[in-house]
């Protein structure tokens, strides 16, 4: 059946479309052109005034994998203060800070996006956070396994190993764990931690390997590159959250040596030490450094006020941050030799020094950076707030007076060390559907989603044009998850099951007979059980797997 | 798989085993005959259960032989009539989960594991303070001392030592036979804990509900306190400090509890201490808490229930979403106290008896005994035996693909809880 939505205001950067009244064809889940004369569709929208976008895409957001069930067993109070009841065809669920997989689904497509991205999936807990992936409707789904702390790369790191075979360990991570990118967290300092070493700067020797983070993150950086994977290596740096860690960030960058990076929720990586409190905003550092290296992306993790919780891989860091939870409970544990896992709740006051300045700096590197191609809107769900508070951040975006309010009302201590004031930047809808759609796409190869191009997934958000970006944003009128209509005024009306977006890099099979013999000697699980089968993702058919292109660069 | 007669043929291959949450993936096993024999690396509960006949498959309704039909028809109408019904015992595997939530939210049932007690102990420390805790890999690479406060893990998970502490060989030139094994309770199998040149394990023998003193005291030596008493629970100050010492010097320890065996009242106050313990150590070491348990796929039922719903198991949707309470969704209270006016039993992957409660359906494992037969029973197939399934481990970080491993005409949890939802 051929669906018309007509005269909608378009913005469809990967297009140049800036909000020009366009009519889109839909059929069999796709966008298509115009047909020829005389063909009706079977259904139209009429869509003029409203405003109309490819579905959302969040390049970094923790909703699927071990450490979101430990957070979700941790904190019951977030789940009971926050039920949500069975509908008439939606399941219920609970939770704000931490939701339940399926309640995470129906309020991402209620929000307008439509792709969501775990960003820190451990292999060996892989195939529970793709269970947890599966049980997240409606969106499509990805995850970035970690690298950068499992005892077996930091072996052939130390042993000097040849950039061929860590090129073929990470495509092998990639296949086996069905993944789309790859992320190192904290790099070597999980696994230092591990040995009792509780800090570990960007050149500063693991305590048992003779190597530092530097060499571990260049030799990921050059591997993710050499196998022609769409998404950069995706650096979650050292040192977060010490204040100082601006200059760590500043030298993370610089040691991409003209790699492509992708540094994450780098709000929590750009702080300073001036001030009486010895507590700074770094973030007109990081932006200026940001716009002038073309390789580099980010995302900001913005903060918001409130309850919620910290879920990271970085136990060095969580482990450091235990004695500010709030509510006074929290989760380290080392895994598998792989990783680790760290869950510490955290409520963000606006009376708080500190807190109001990462809330500050977070919106000083929003309007300083000046591409918006290479930054993307992320509160690094749920560590900086929930991702329920995306209309709320992209208002205090595209509205200077408002976001002017807003800092009137925090610790003025914070507002005064803060540039924020003085930023006169609004965003645009188009500069909006960059950050939130065609770049996240770009970055992470989905070549046929993002904009709304002839042949792109029918994948297409339509919000009613209001002044108050907010209320417009968290309610869009119509929702397409691949062309079917899945959102109505802000309501899920039919659930669909969306797909699993990996990549699958050609690699040398022959580095089974150094890793075989590792993994069945060291680890606990058997090698055939290392293997995501496409089966377990598909399921009985409701799953699909959707495979990026890699193009290494001396085929490109 | 190749079939002659009915019955089908495999060579030996590799296969993993849901008899216990260690979940071993390195089982030999061949199906000849139509039976399964394990070959290779089978403890006595993987043999038993692998080799369990494929008997006689016959649903009954009040004991009297009936189709599936039938009693799916029955088992619903009995769902239909529930006002609040429960579902117990869970053990089947994440599909068989996925139908069971799915059910019992349109049902506004309550879910509880036949293990929930045991669970519940752990549950309720990690929801009031947290803990920090390690996965067996790390535990067989890493751990130069481990702590058995009142468990021997052998009883539960055989293999246990096999696997992970007699090791022969280690990442970090930790020599395994150097590993330092303290045992702390009485009445546990402390053989498996000697090294294999015949070093014997330290054990603290002591009164076992009296284990919280033991870690009490531990904690308060290390926070520097001097105790006044002489001895505490019959254990000498000299020998507590000897372990402490021993704590304090481990590169890595591990401090592991089974709340299984911890069966007493206020029991929890016992895993609070211990992860307490395991907190303060960390303060100028490394050391680990591991909870053992999870057998009969209580991690399984666990997590996914964690995840779907938001809360741990004794959860209800009896107000239309869920909500959790350890006391109130417990089995024991919920059929003692009469409010759950309908019983589903789940045990797919052994017989385990059912708790006297009418209706009562059971989708339970073929040869499970009933003093007085149920309204429903339907025998069902085995997780990882009888057809391929997904667990999770007992550290709760790993899960394992278990194939299928013979032909069996039993339908599976996940099939029948969805048959029985559709004739609602």
């Amino acid at each position: 059946m051929l669906t018309r939505l007509s005269g909608g205001k378009v913005y469809d950067p990967a297009h140049g479309v800036d909000g020009e009244a366009r009519d889109i064809f839909i059929r069999d889940g796709r966008i298509v052109a115009p047909p020829s004369g005389g063909v009706k569709p079977g259904h139209e929208y009429d869509l003029s005034g409203a405003v109309v976008m490819a579905g959302g895409i969040d390049i970094h957001t923790h909703i699927g994998g071990g450490k979101m069930t430990i957070a979700r067993v941790l904190l019951p109070e977030d789940h009971s203060a926050h039920p949500v009841g069975s509908g008439r065809i939606t399941r219920s669920g609970s939770g704000l800070a931490t939701p339940s997989t399926i309640t995470t689904g129906y309020r991402y497509a209620e929000m307008g996006y439509t792709a969501c991205f775990e960003p820190a999936m451990l292999p060996l807990n892989a195939r529970q956070a793709h269970m947890e992936m599966e049980d997240t409707p409606i969106v499509d789904k990805g995850a970035y396994a970690l690298l950068g702390n499992d005892d077996f790369l930091l072996r052939l790191l130390a042993e000097g190993r040849e950039q061929a075979l860590i090129n073929d360990y990470v495509a092998w991570t990639l296949e086996t764990s069905q993944a789309l990118a790859i992320k190192v967290v904290n790099p070597g300092g999980i696994s230092a931690f591990k040995f009792n070493q509780r800090m570990l700067d960007l050149d500063e020797e693991h305590c048992y390997y003779p190597i530092t983070p530097r060499l571990i993150l260049q030799r990921l950086a050059q591997a993710v590159f050499d196998l022609g994977v769409p998404h950069p290596l995706h650096v979650h740096g050292c040192n977060l959250g010490v204040a100082g860690n601006v200059d760590t960030t500043l030298k993370t960058i610089a040691a991409s040596d003209g790699l492509p990076l992708h540094l994450t929720h780098v709000q929590f990586h750009s702080y300073g030490t001036e001030g009486d409190r010895r507590f700074s905003s770094g973030a007109a550092r990081i932006a200026e450094s940001v716009n002038s290296h073309e390789n580099i992306s980010i995302d900001v993790g913005q903060i918001m006020f409130g309850q919620t919780v910290t879920a990271s891989g970085d136990t060095m860091a969580q482990h450091r941050n235990r004695a500010r939870a709030y509510p006074k409970k929290w989760v380290c544990m080392d895994i598998e030799c792989d990783g680790g896992c760290g869950v510490v709740p955290f409520r963000y006051r606006d009376r708080s020094f500190v807190n109001s300045l990462q809330w500050a700096i977070g919106l000083e590197l929003f309007l300083m950076v000046k591409d918006p191609w290479r930054i993307f809107l992320t509160t690094d769900h749920p560590n900086g707030a929930p991702f329920t508070t995306y209309p709320h951040l992209i208002r205090l975006l595209m509205d200077k007076s408002y976001r002017n309010e807003r800092l009137a009302t925090i610790h003025r201590g914070a507002a005064a060390m803060s540039t924020l004031g003085s930023l006169d930047r609004e965003y645009t809808l188009y500069e909006i559907a960059i950050m939130t759609r065609a770049a996240p796409a770009l970055s992470l190869g989905l070549t046929d989603r993002g904009h709304l191009g002839l042949g792109a997934a029918a994948d297409i958000t339509v919000y009613k044009e209001h002044k108050d970006r907010e209320r417009m944003f968290s309610q869009p009128q119509f929702v397409f998850k691949d062309g079917e209509l899945v959102v109505k005024n802000g309501k899920v009306i039919k659930i669909t099951h969306g797909g699993t977006h990996v990549v699958r890099p050609d690699y040398d099979k022959r580095i089974d007979r150094i890793l075989r013999p590792h993994l069945e000697k060291y680890h606990t699980l058997g090698w055939e059980n290392r293997k995501l089968r496409d089966e377990e993702i598909v399921g009985d058919g409701q799953g699909r797997i959707l495979i990026a292109k890699c193009t290494p660069p001396q085929t490109a | 798989m190749n079939r002659e007669n009915g019955k089908s043929e495999r060579a030996p291959h590799v296969a993993a085993c849901p008899f216990c949450s260690l979940l071993c993936d390195d089982l030999i096993v061949e199906q000849a005959g139509g039976r399964v024999r394990v070959l290779k690396n089978g403890c006595g509960r993987a043999v038993s259960g692998f080799e369990n006949p494929d008997g006689p498959s016959q649903p009954r309704l009040k004991g009297k032989p009936a189709t599936i039909a039938e009693c799916i028809e029955r088992a619903a109408a009995i769902l239909r009539g529930a006002r609040f019904p429960l579902y117990a015992g869970l053990g089947t595997d994440v599909g068989g989960m996925r139908a069971v939530l799915s059910l019992a939210e349109r049902t506004g049932g309550a879910l509880d594991h036949m293990h929930g007690n045991a669970l519940q102990r752990n549950i309720g420390v990690l929801q009031d303070t947290g803990w920090m805790t390690t996965t067996l890999t790390e535990l067989k690479n890493r751990a130069d001392l481990i702590i058995f406060a009142g468990t021997d893990a052998v009883s539960t998970h055989p293999r246990f030592f096999e696997r992970l502490v007699w090791n022969q060989e280690s990442l970090f030139q930790l020599e395994s036979n150097a590993r330092q094994i303290i045992y702390l309770g009485a009445g546990l199998n402390t053989k498996p804990g000697r090294s294999p040149e015949g070093r014997k394990p330290l054990h603290v023998r002591f009164d076992p509900p009296r284990l919280i003193e033991i870690v009490s005291a531990l904690r308060a030596l290390l926070a520097g306190h001097r105790l006044q008493a002489a001895a505490i629970a019959g254990v000498r100050i000299p020998v507590l400090n000897s372990i402490l010492e021993k704590m304090k010097a481990a590169r890595y320890g591990v401090l592991a509890w089974s709340t299984a065996e911890l069966d007493y009242p206020q029991a929890e106050l016992v895993v609070e201490a211990c992860v307490e313990l395991v907190n303060d150590l960390n303060a100028s070491t490394r050391f680990s808490g591991l909870p053992l348990g999870g057998n009969d796929g209580a991690m399984t039922a666990n997590s996914v229930c964690a995840w779907q719903t938001g809360f741990p198991l004794r959860t209800a949707f009896a107000a239309g979403y869920p909500a959790h309470d350890a006391h109130r969704y417990s089995i024991g209270h919920l059929v003692a106290s009469g409010s759950a006016d309908a019983v589903v039993w789940i045990s797919a992957f052994r017989a385990a008896p059912p708790p006297a409660a009418k209706p009562l359906v059971v989708l339970g494992a073929l040869d499970t005994h009933f003093s007085e037969e149920p309204d429903v029973f339907i025998p069902v197939a085995i997780p990882g035996l009888d057809h391929a399934a997904q667990l999770v481990r007992l550290d709760s970080v790993v899960s394992v693909y278990l194939e299928r491993q013979r032909t069996s005409p039993l339908p599976s949890v996940a099939h029948l809880l969805t048959e029985i939802q559709n004739a609602l």
